[in-house]
């Protein structure tokens, strides 16, 4: 367990070092945060019938969305594992006493934290002062914030989970771009990031709802908003549970399965 | 401690030829060739040796050392560390080696080198009082003061390197493996580095196993070389045994009052020639260096000699063109 600590500790530092990657990452996150709600805005003006998510439920979503994009975007990636493996220098990591599917996840999980707090905290307090109806309203009750924050939580462990696998990938593929592009466009669209998933045609929603992708992103910020009512949210953060347990062993099997068989080569 | 028996690896590698058209055809179609990295290697190394381990290049010195070090799964042999299997138990097994990879680097890019060691000290669990006694041994002697708390992408290769070495030894292993560590280092690194593999083999035990081209390190480190080209073991033994058998060849080189007749010594051949100085090459098995200086002597008014043994490269040379590797 010491060992995951540090690893998150050592990342956080290193994360942290990062100011001018964070200053233009925040101006990016409030740009697109604009364009989408304008863009929701003036589909919402003309919508023939009433959308099944409200539009002040929407920019809750959109602000969260931006806030926390580290913590669901599939893309956000550390190309330095990568470059572990197609370089070879995975040889030292496999000379560790430690799991390495344990120490990949902490590497992970630390740098997508270690870039949310220099992020969400600027977009978050902004969005807060937005005027109305643009702004970034508190949450409902107190119980729906909590929800919420367990749900995020949650989501991200399910996030870098199922990121994993990316990793797993290269093993096979020693080239991160294929699957980069497959999963983060698959995880990015059924995740609700491109369009809230409540916007779907219906029988598009009904495979979102299957995929675990969803709970990463989508789930947390309509339980935030309230859209997702407090009892739905208890029985979706058990769902989270189950996805999570599932994929982090499903996951460490295959690790070990292509593990078995990597060959490092040269020098 | 170390057993290897009959250990065979080979790898399968994908083959084409240059140019597009070859390009094209392996979309489809794939060539693999088998090669044959080792092929039944075995060898013992006992507690506290430090071995050389020596070969041209691509015969199979990493792949050894990547079996030894629990990486690579053989195809078949055995191979027992300390009671281990590398690669069965790696997770028990590594904490008891420490392995550097020259070409390879364990050290986070981004962040000073102390961070890397203070993970390195989680990882390996080293207890707090422990780590901070073997880190301020290899500080200083490893000379590392000034560099600890730079970030890794601002050190030099030879800077970089000691840092390696240092961080392998965090956890006091038992056993030390090196592959070509003295890569890229100056003069003044590679003497600190061997300094401390001495030090630490005779301080406390550590068996070092040390794959390297300059024999200058194996000379000055190891007393047993392990000779192995296009995957055999072709010689096993003490190194002073190997130049006893091809280190035959002796240079002298005379200094002597001006003297123009040219100088002729039955036995000996005669690589320059001037007025004042000769350059001589005997076989020390057909004739003894003392009778040549005789003979010089008697010949002219030597001023100074110098005698070199026949350096350990040309009898690594030597011994590569002997086996045809």
């Amino acid at each position: 367990m010491k060992v995951y600590i540090s690893v998150l500790k050592l990342r956080l530092s290193m994360g942290m070092q990062y100011r001018a990657a964070a200053l233009a990452g925040v101006a990016t996150q409030f740009f697109w945060g604009f364009i989408s709600i304008m863009v929701f805005e003036a589909f919402y003006q003309h919508a023939v019938q009433t959308p099944p998510i409200s539009l002040k439920e929407l920019i809750q979503y959109i602000w969260l969305q931006q806030a926390f994009l580290v913590f669901v975007m599939m893309w956000f990636r550390d190309n330095e594992l990568f470059d572990l493996i197609t370089s070879g220098n995975i040889a030292y990591e496999l000379c560790r006493p430690s799991g390495l599917y344990g120490f990949w996840y902490a590497k992970l999980l630390a740098q997508r934290l270690s870039s949310a707090f220099l992020r969400c905290f600027p977009i978050l307090i902004v969005a807060c002062l937005l005027p109305k109806p643009y702004n970034l309203e508190p949450p409902t009750s107190i119980t729906s914030f909590l929800l919420f924050l367990s749900a995020l939580l949650l989501g991200l462990l399910l996030l870098v989970a199922i990121s994993m696998f990316l990793y797993i990938s290269v093993f096979i593929t020693l080239s991160p771009m294929g699957s980069l592009l497959v999963f983060g466009v698959l995880s990015e669209f059924f995740a609700g990031l491109v369009i809230p998933v409540p916007l779907m045609p219906v029988w598009l929603q009904k495979i979102a709802y299957v995929l675990p992708f969803r709970w990463t992103a989508d789930f947390p910020f309509r339980v935030y908003s309230g859209h997702i009512p407090v009892h739905d949210a208890i029985i979706g953060i058990l769902i989270q549970l189950t996805y999570l347990t599932v994929l982090v062993l499903l996951g460490r099997t295959t690790l070990n399965g292509v593990l078995k068989k990597v060959v490092v080569q040269g020098g | 401690m170390i057993h290897l028996e009959g250990i065979t690896k080979a790898y399968k590698i994908a083959k084409r030829s240059t140019g597009l058209r070859q390009a094209a055809k392996a979309l489809f179609y794939r060539e693999h060739t088998i090669v044959d990295a080792l092929m039944n290697i075995s060898f013992s190394i006992n507690q506290g040796e430090i071995v050389g381990y020596i070969g041209p290049n691509g015969a199979g010195k990493s792949t050894t050392i990547k079996i030894m070090s629990g990486i690579l799964v053989p195809d078949t042999g055995k191979c027992t560390i300390m009671g281990y299997i590398p690669w069965k138990e790696r997770t028990q097994y590594v904490k008891n080696i420490g392995v550097v990879f020259g070409q390879r680097s364990q050290l986070w890019w981004d962040v000073p080198v102390m961070d890397s060691f203070e993970l390195l000290k989680d990882i390996y669990k080293v207890p707090q009082q422990e780590y901070k006694s073997t880190i301020d041994l290899l500080i200083e002697t490893l000379e590392l003061q000034e560099i600890v708390s730079t970030p890794v992408r601002q050190l030099s290769l030879g800077q970089r390197m000691r840092c390696e070495i240092a961080a392998s030894l965090i956890h006091n292993p038992q056993i030390l493996f090196l592959d070509e560590p003295t890569i890229g280092l100056d003069a003044v690194s590679k003497i600190a580095v061997r300094q401390f593999i001495k030090t630490i083999n005779k301080e406390k035990g550590v068996t070092v196993i040390l794959t390297t081209h300059d024999m200058n390190d194996i000379e000055a480190l190891a007393e047993r070389v392990i000779l192995i080209g296009k995957g055999s073991v072709l010689y096993d033994g003490y190194l002073e045994e190997l130049r006893q058998r091809f280190g035959t060849h002796k240079t002298i080189t005379a200094d002597y009052g001006k003297n123009a007749n040219p100088i002729h010594i039955p036995g000996a051949s005669t690589l320059s020639w001037t007025p004042e100085r000769v350059v001589l090459s005997i076989d020390t098995d057909q004739l003894k260096t003392s009778d040549v200086i005789t003979q010089l002597s008697n010949q002219v008014e030597l001023i100074d000699v110098a005698i070199e043994a026949q350096p350990i490269e040309d009898i690594i040379v030597q011994l590569y063109k002997e086996y045809q590797i």
